[in-house]
């Protein structure tokens, strides 16, 4: 008996656990069983088939394919049809019963209600029927939901046969093409790509699901606002147009002012990640020893896993007192409490492992023949790092300030915290300002409703920030990607 | 003006070589003398008592089966084994009369006078202007940029690549060819005007005509400078070099003219491995 290997052991245990998980979640704990079992059941079979056929063949013939491809085969052919089935089922249960049960209205049915009162109609029904009852129902509402529960469970005994029945079929027809020669190899492969291609796909629809939503009330909003407005105006005043005799008052929703505090924050960060991560980068990567590099590099990387709210209380408590001291007490200079030095500094820190961890990456992917290039010719490793060393990272390193600038301007709370809420148009970091996640966070906090610009505006803030961050990354992997070819 | 900037070297030899504590007699002719060479990496030996004399305007080949420590005693030269962690070297290496592992003798200066081609092309991601022009900055050895321009011509016309580049010397480096760049990187040595050019497989990367440029190159550069150069091709070794010297498991067992030892060598072992017996 040949020794399977652990790791596969361990694989297979790891997609077999999500699989009834998945399974278990859509479906609920009964079809999971009947699945799992018919499944196992069509593993053995698949194995039992083909070693009868590889007995009775002539001796030294062999199948096609590893046995345990035509067990599996058997298997999937048994579990994956029948959960499709199930799970068109489960969706379509609710709407069919639904339909059912307004046909069986006499006063639903006639087209005497509107369709917003059938839904209350329906859903007072349901909720009957799961015996929350809030006033004596209507006679023909209690008959209704006693219908209602028939059929919910009768749909659920039928289900149970219903994938009983595919299953089966599904086993009897996988099992009956197993021959010698047929190529389970190929069939199994088959679909494995299939499912891979599904849960890509799933994963693109998510994200173009995201962006669409967001797309549409931020399609409502310049509606009511019109996009040159909200691109080139100076003023950020969103509170006036929640007034009843004002609607939507012009420049109020210039959103200038919001972004250009984004960027005087983001440009804090970076320049303070740049100047602190690179030289870690260069520190780590060309002069620090085995240990060092051992004690330093896991320090920086912690930092991007402190909790931004952490950050958030460090700005606060610390950093904003001492540059108000500072530049106001020490200076004499005019501060406010809340500056966007403050938020940024504490977001560079925040930021320093993207800098320096990536720098540290683009300098130690410069091959070592580039090293000893320059050594050779009698360079110190200074002149190396310099003049040879950093051009060619230079690509990788601005990559990585890139990625680094894109998590800065979607970063929340740190800002929320340590920003201020006036969009003011300023420069002076002394100041405060405003960023896109902070006037999203408050204007979405409050209970006014979602139709009225001052809502839907965080929607017109969050597709740019999203446009604006989604090109910073493209243009960022594109560099470093680039970058990579060069020393294929 | 070229010759300004061979002053220039001369004068920082000078300082140099009055420095270091570790004078040595050599006899004359002889460039590198090196004596009773043990080099370790961490525990383990790669050189044993290697004593040989490398003499100036000559080509000097290494050469012995793969692991035998050619290219560790090559390193040893300039000392380019520094930078590897944990090596340690015993004996006597003697450049110009100097012990170059004695005192306060600068690596880095050393390297200037000693350059280095290697085994695969390596180029800086530069302009092949830059790229020659790299050292000659370093090292400050032009004062205007008419004298750059000039060490960057000579030094492409040394190596036989001017009239390739010419027209293009703003160009990466690393757009030309595998040959066109080991030219280049062989250009690149000579722009500091070392005297010693040790060589690590110079060609083993090349197509046979790129090869056979390589070889020529080495010919005419042996007026002027001392070439060791390592190679895994016996007939290579015949074709470019007067003075052939054989390692093996890290020791030298024989060191002689060319011709002698490809025609006539004194050692069993030498004969075997140059009648292919193994390696
Ligand atoms: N950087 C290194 N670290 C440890 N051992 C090395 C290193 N470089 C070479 N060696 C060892 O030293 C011996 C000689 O190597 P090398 O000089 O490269 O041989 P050659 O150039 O003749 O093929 C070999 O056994 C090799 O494994
Ligand atoms: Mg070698």
């Amino acid at each position: 008996m040949t020794r399977i290997p652990t790791t596969r052991i361990i694989v297979t245990a790891l997609l077999l656990t999500i699989g009834i998980f998945i399974a278990w979640s859509l479906l609920g704990p009964w079809p999971t069983v009947i699945l799992t079992l018919l499944s196992g059941l069509g593993w053995l079979i698949g194995l039992t088939r083909i070693r009868g056929a590889a007995q009775h063949a002539s001796t030294g013939a062999r199948p096609h394919s590893l046995m345990g491809y035509y067990a599996t085969y058997v298997a999937l052919w048994t579990g994956l049809p029948s959960f499709l089935f199930l799970l068109a089922w489960v969706f379509l249960q609710g709407p069919v019963i639904e339909q059912l049960l307004i046909a069986s209205l006499p006063a639903a049915s006639a087209g005497d209600l509107t369709p917003s009162q059938i839904s209350l109609l329906i859903s007072e029904i349901r909720n009957v029927a799961a015996g929350r009852i809030f006033s004596e129902p209507e006679p023909y509402v209690l008959e209704a939901a006693e219908r209602y529960g028939r059929w919910v469970a009768i749909s659920g005994q039928m289900k149970l046969a219903a994938i009983a029945a595919v299953a089966l079929l599904g086993l009897s027809l996988s099992a009956s093409r197993i021959t010698m020669a047929f190529r389970a190899r190929q069939g199994v492969e088959r679909i494995v790509n299939v499912l891979l291609l599904v849960s890509s796909t799933l994963a693109i629809l998510t994200t173009i699901g995201i962006v669409a939503s967001l797309a549409f009330e931020a399609f409502r909003f310049f509606e009511r606002v019109p996009v040159t407005e909200f691109l080139f105006g100076l003023s950020w005043e969103p509170q006036i147009a929640i007034r009843e005799d004002q609607v939507a008052s012009a420049g109020a929703f210039g959103a200038v002012p919001v972004f250009a505090g984004t960027i005087l924050i983001s440009g804090i960060a970076i320049l303070f990640a740049t100047l602190i991560g690179l030289p870690s980068a260069i520190y780590l990567s060309e002069f620090a020893g085995e240990r060092q590099r051992n004690i330093i590099k896991p320090i920086l990387e912690v930092l991007s896993g402190v909790p931004t709210i952490v950050y958030g209380f460090f700005a606060v408590l610390v950093i904003s007192p001492a540059i108000r001291t500072f530049f106001g007490g020490t200076l004499g200079l005019e501060t406010s409490p809340q500056s966007a030095l403050a938020a940024g500094l504490v977001m560079g820190v925040m930021i320093v492992p993207f800098v320096s961890s990536l720098s540290d990456d683009a300098i130690s992917a410069v091959p070592q023949a580039m090293r000893d290039g320059s050594i050779a010719l009698g360079a110190t490793r200074a002149e190396t790092m310099l003049q040879v060393l950093l051009p060619a990272a230079l690509p990788g390193i601005v990559g990585g300030m890139l990625l680094a600038v894109s998590r800065a301007i979607g970063e929340t709370m740190i800002v929320v915290m340590a920003a201020g809420i006036i969009a003011s148009l300023t420069i002076n970091p002394l100041d405060s300002v405003t960023t896109v996640t902070v006037q999203i966070v408050t204007l979405l906090i409050g209970d006014t409703e979602f139709d009225n610009p001052k809502t839907l505006s965080a929607f017109g803030l969050g597709l740019f920030l999203f446009i604006f961050t989604l090109g910073l990354n493209v243009i960022a992997l594109q560099i470093v990607q680039r970058y990579r070819e060069q020393y294929e | 003006m070229l010759d300004r900037v061979k002053e220039k070297m001369d004068d920082r030899k000078k300082v140099q070589m009055d420095h270091p504590t570790g004078r040595v007699e050599t006899s004359a002719g002889t460039k590198i003398q090196s004596r009773k060479v043990n080099m370790w990496y961490d525990q383990t030996q790669a050189l044993f008592d290697v004593s040989l004399d490398i003499p100036d305007r000559t080509v000097t080949a290494l050469i012995g089966p793969s692991g035998c420590g050619k290219s560790t005693f090559l390193r040893a030269l300039n000392r380019m084994n520094d930078t590897i962690p944990g090596t340690r070297l015993t004996g006597q290496i003697v450049l110009d009369g100097v012990d170059i592992y004695k005192g306060d003798l600068d690596p880095v200066q050393l390297r200037a006078q000693v350059g280095m081609v290697f085994q695969k092309p390596n180029p800086f991601p530069k302009s092949i202007y830059d790229n020659i022009a790299y050292g000659p900055r370093i090292h400050g050895l032009a004062t205007s940029k008419s004298v750059l321009d000039g060490i960057v011509e000579t030094s492409l016309q040394k190596a036989g690549l001017w009239d390739e580049v010419k027209d293009r010397l703003t160009e990466p480096g690393t757009g030309l060819s595998g040959g066109q760049q080991q030219r280049l990187v062989i250009a690149r040595a000579i722009a500091v005007s070392p005297e010693v050019i040790l060589m690590d497989e110079p060609a083993s990367a090349l197509d046979p005509i790129a090869t056979g440029r390589i070889e020529e190159l080495i010919h005419e550069l042996r007026e002027n400078y001392c070439i060791v150069i390592v190679t895994h091709s016996m007939q290579q070794a015949a074709r470019v070099s007067q003075r052939t010297a054989f390692f093996h498991l890290g020791k030298l067992i024989e060191v002689g003219d060319t011709a002698d030892i490809f025609t006539n060598p004194k050692e069993q072992k030498t004969q075997d491995y140059i009648s292919g017996r193994f390696g």
